[in-house]
């Protein structure tokens, strides 16, 4: 049995359906909505919030109310909040199984959220293949609406705030907080390098908080259980909550778990995903998507947060781990990985435009059998460029392939010397 | 170029202009516009292009620049279905290789192209964030996952039958 967690974010979660209005409220939700508008003021909330050091979910982990309090009191009206869930990062799916658990918790944080920041419209951003949660998303909008908790004149508090559901085309830049901002007002999805950040000039121009769906997700518990609890929630200082990780590959029970802030990462994977699958052997995995290094086996009990990991030189990122078996080729999963990143550029700046098919190529013919030694130093310095790029894409792109160098060279050397992949 | 802006049945076309209305300038709705009118035409073709610019106040070019640049707007006909098999990490894991070439085999194309009774498009996309029951595809919107050849042997059968049936008016 895997230990047992208090569950914030999914204690409404059902087997194969959504949390109803009713449920959600039966349970307390709405309450902090009304609490927040009766008794708090903008900067309370973002106040409150700060205690709780709640961080973005979205993989940087920016302080959610540090961001908040950077749209400038004298900003220009309207305002604008936008929800987050493009998630087009290979192993990431929690903001999927968040909306398919429990619809309100995000939108009663995106209405407390909006309030905080004074927007008077919200756009939730949701990837094409997500049709499911778009949907489900726009009927609960709707009900929240009908129970006066969106809409005009909220709860009488004659704060209004109107919630929008924008479907992309479908394209992992567009989950880039600027060029999501760009691709939802009908223009080429292509990053826009602060400052000035979008909480100073974002859509149309004006003050606009970009944040991931689980960050907004946390606002309403923080407001009606308190900053305390929140942080009491979590293993370590500094940030405070649970933490949705979603496991997938080898291991028995790929799926979304959430556990506390700081959880170990060999009990991620050993206690909660069921361990590896029947006679497989743990190699390595991604701690946090496809834009983070692969961590070896003698990591495995570093704390899965913000702070810890970097403190081993990794990223935690979006919690999405992918986990590799023994008889998994490295060099094939980061040509894939290469692949992904030089399909999904967007093709703004040359560093990213032309290295990621450059690396792809030099991993193909490794893993296909035409690797030369002078190819690893030639990899090695085309990531160096990576990271002079435009977006954190590029830097992404680079890290799988870095990592595979510095802790897996004896792999990629067995494909030179053997011509051709040993695992094949 | 003034004849096209008729080409969309009026109460849809009524439907698209009033939501256009709504919205907080027009670009805003490009997507959903083109998505509406490729579900119609099945896809953007240059004179649904020039009419959907028309109905956006944008140019065909503004337009192109996005239409081009999404993985589901399609600038070019497609099949009735067209399937989205995913080629990222988890699924690469988990056989996405041997069950691309089975789909290659089974409607006779290559990546990229239509079978010969013009009912599947078959595309590569990225991880669809189904990687929890990869492998995985996703045809017309609907998630398939935990694919087999002998599952996507029944849903291409599936949706052959359907098509069938509904080009004779039998109905499901
Ligand atoms: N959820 C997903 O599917 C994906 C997540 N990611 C994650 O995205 C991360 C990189 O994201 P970035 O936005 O480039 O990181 P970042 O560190 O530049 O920014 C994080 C957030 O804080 C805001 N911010 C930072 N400084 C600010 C300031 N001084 N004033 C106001 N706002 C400020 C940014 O606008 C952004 O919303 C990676 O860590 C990666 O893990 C990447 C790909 C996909
Ligand atoms: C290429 C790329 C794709 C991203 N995709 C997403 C995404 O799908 N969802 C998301 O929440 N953040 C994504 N991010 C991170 C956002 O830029 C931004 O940091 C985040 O939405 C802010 O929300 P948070 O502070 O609540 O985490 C992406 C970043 C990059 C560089
Ligand atoms: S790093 Fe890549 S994705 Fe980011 S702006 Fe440059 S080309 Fe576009
Ligand atoms: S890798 Fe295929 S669904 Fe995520």
């Amino acid at each position: 049995m895997s230990k047992m967690y208090p569950q914030v974010l999914f204690r409404n979660r059902k087997a194969k359906r959504i949390a109803t209005l009713d449920e959600y409220c039966g349970g307390g939700g709405y309450q902090a909505l009304g609490d927040v508008l009766a008794k708090y003021a903008p900067k309370e909330v973002c106040a409150l919030v700060e205690k709780a050091n709640l961080r973005g979910r979205g993989g940087a982990g920016f302080p959610a109310a540090k961001k908040w309090e950077a749209v400038p009191e004298d900003g220009a009206f309207p305002r604008y909040l936008v929800a987050n869930s493009d998630e087009m990062e290979p192993g990431t799916f929690k903001d999927r199984v968040l909306i398919h658990a429990d619809p309100h918790t995000i939108i009663e944080g995106v209405a407390i959220a909006a309030y905080a920041i004074s927007a008077s419209k919200a756009f939730i951003f949701v990837r094409p293949d997500y049709e499911s949660s778009a949907w489900i998303l726009e009927n609960e909008i709707e009900k929240a609406k009908q129970a006066g908790y969106l809409g005009k004149n909220i709860l009488g508090s004659g704060y209004s705030l109107e919630v929008i559901v924008h479907r992309s085309g479908g394209r992992y830049i567009c989950g880039e907080g600027t060029a999501l901002l760009n691709a939802l007002m009908g223009k080429r999805a292509n990053p826009k390098k602060p400052p000035p950040y979008p909480t100073v000039e974002g859509l149309w121009g004006r003050p606009t908080v970009v944040n991931n769906i689980e960050t907004l997700a946390n606002v309403p518990h923080i407001v009606r259980n308190g900053p305390e609890w929140f942080n009491e929630l979590s293993m370590v200082e500094k940030s405070g909550g649970t933490k949705i990780f979603s496991v997938s590959g080898r291991v028995k029970n790929p799926g979304c778990f959430e556990l506390p802030m700081g959880v170990p990462l060999r009990e991620i994977i050993e206690e909660h995903a069921g361990g590896m699958l029947p006679g497989l052997e743990f190699k390595t995995c991604l701690p946090g998507g496809a834009s983070t290094r692969f961590l070896t086996p003698d990591l495995l009990d570093v704390r899965m947060d913000f702070d810890s990991m970097a403190e081993v030189g990794h990223r935690m990122g979006t919690g999405a781990i992918i986990v590799f078996d023994r008889k998994t080729c490295l060099v094939g999963a980061t040509l894939n990985l290469t692949q992904f990143f030089m399909r999904e550029s967007c093709g703004w700046c040359t560093p990213c435009r032309e290295g990621l098919p450059y690396l792809k190529d030099l991993l193909w013919r490794i893993e296909n059998g035409e690797g030369k030694e002078e190819y690893i130093p030639m990899i090695q310095s085309m990531c160096k460029h990576l990271w002079n790029s435009y977006c954190a894409l590029a830097p992404g792109a680079a890290s799988p392939i870095e990592s595979l160098l510095t802790f897996f060279e004896d792999e990629v050397r067995e494909h030179i010397v053997q011509k051709g992949c040993p695992f094949k | 170029l003034r004849d096209s802006i008729t080409m969309l049945p009026i109460e849809m076309k009524k439907k698209i202009v009033d939501k256009i209305a709504h919205a907080e300038s027009p670009r805003e709705q490009a997507i959903d516009v083109m998505t509406e009118m490729q579900n119609y035409y099945g896809y953007m073709s240059d004179e649904a292009m020039v009419e959907a610019g028309e109905l956006l106040g944008m140019t065909p070019l503004e337009l192109e620049e996005l239409a081009t640049f999404y993985n589901f707007i399609y600038r070019q006909p497609v099949g009735k279905y067209v399937i989205h098999i995913c080629d990222s990490t988890v699924c690469w894991m988990n056989g996405y290789e041997s069950l691309l070439d089975y789909l290659c085999s089974l409607l006779n194309v290559e990546l990229g192209g239509t079978s010969s009774d013009g009912l599947f498009t078959l595309l590569p996309v990225c991880c669809l964030g189904y990687c929890d029951h990869a492998p995985a595809m996703i045809i017309n919107r609907e998630i398939y996952g935990e694919l087999t050849p002998e599952k996507i042997e029944r849903i291409i059968g599936k949706l052959r039958d359907r098509a069938y049936s509904a080009e004779k008016g039998i109905g499901e």
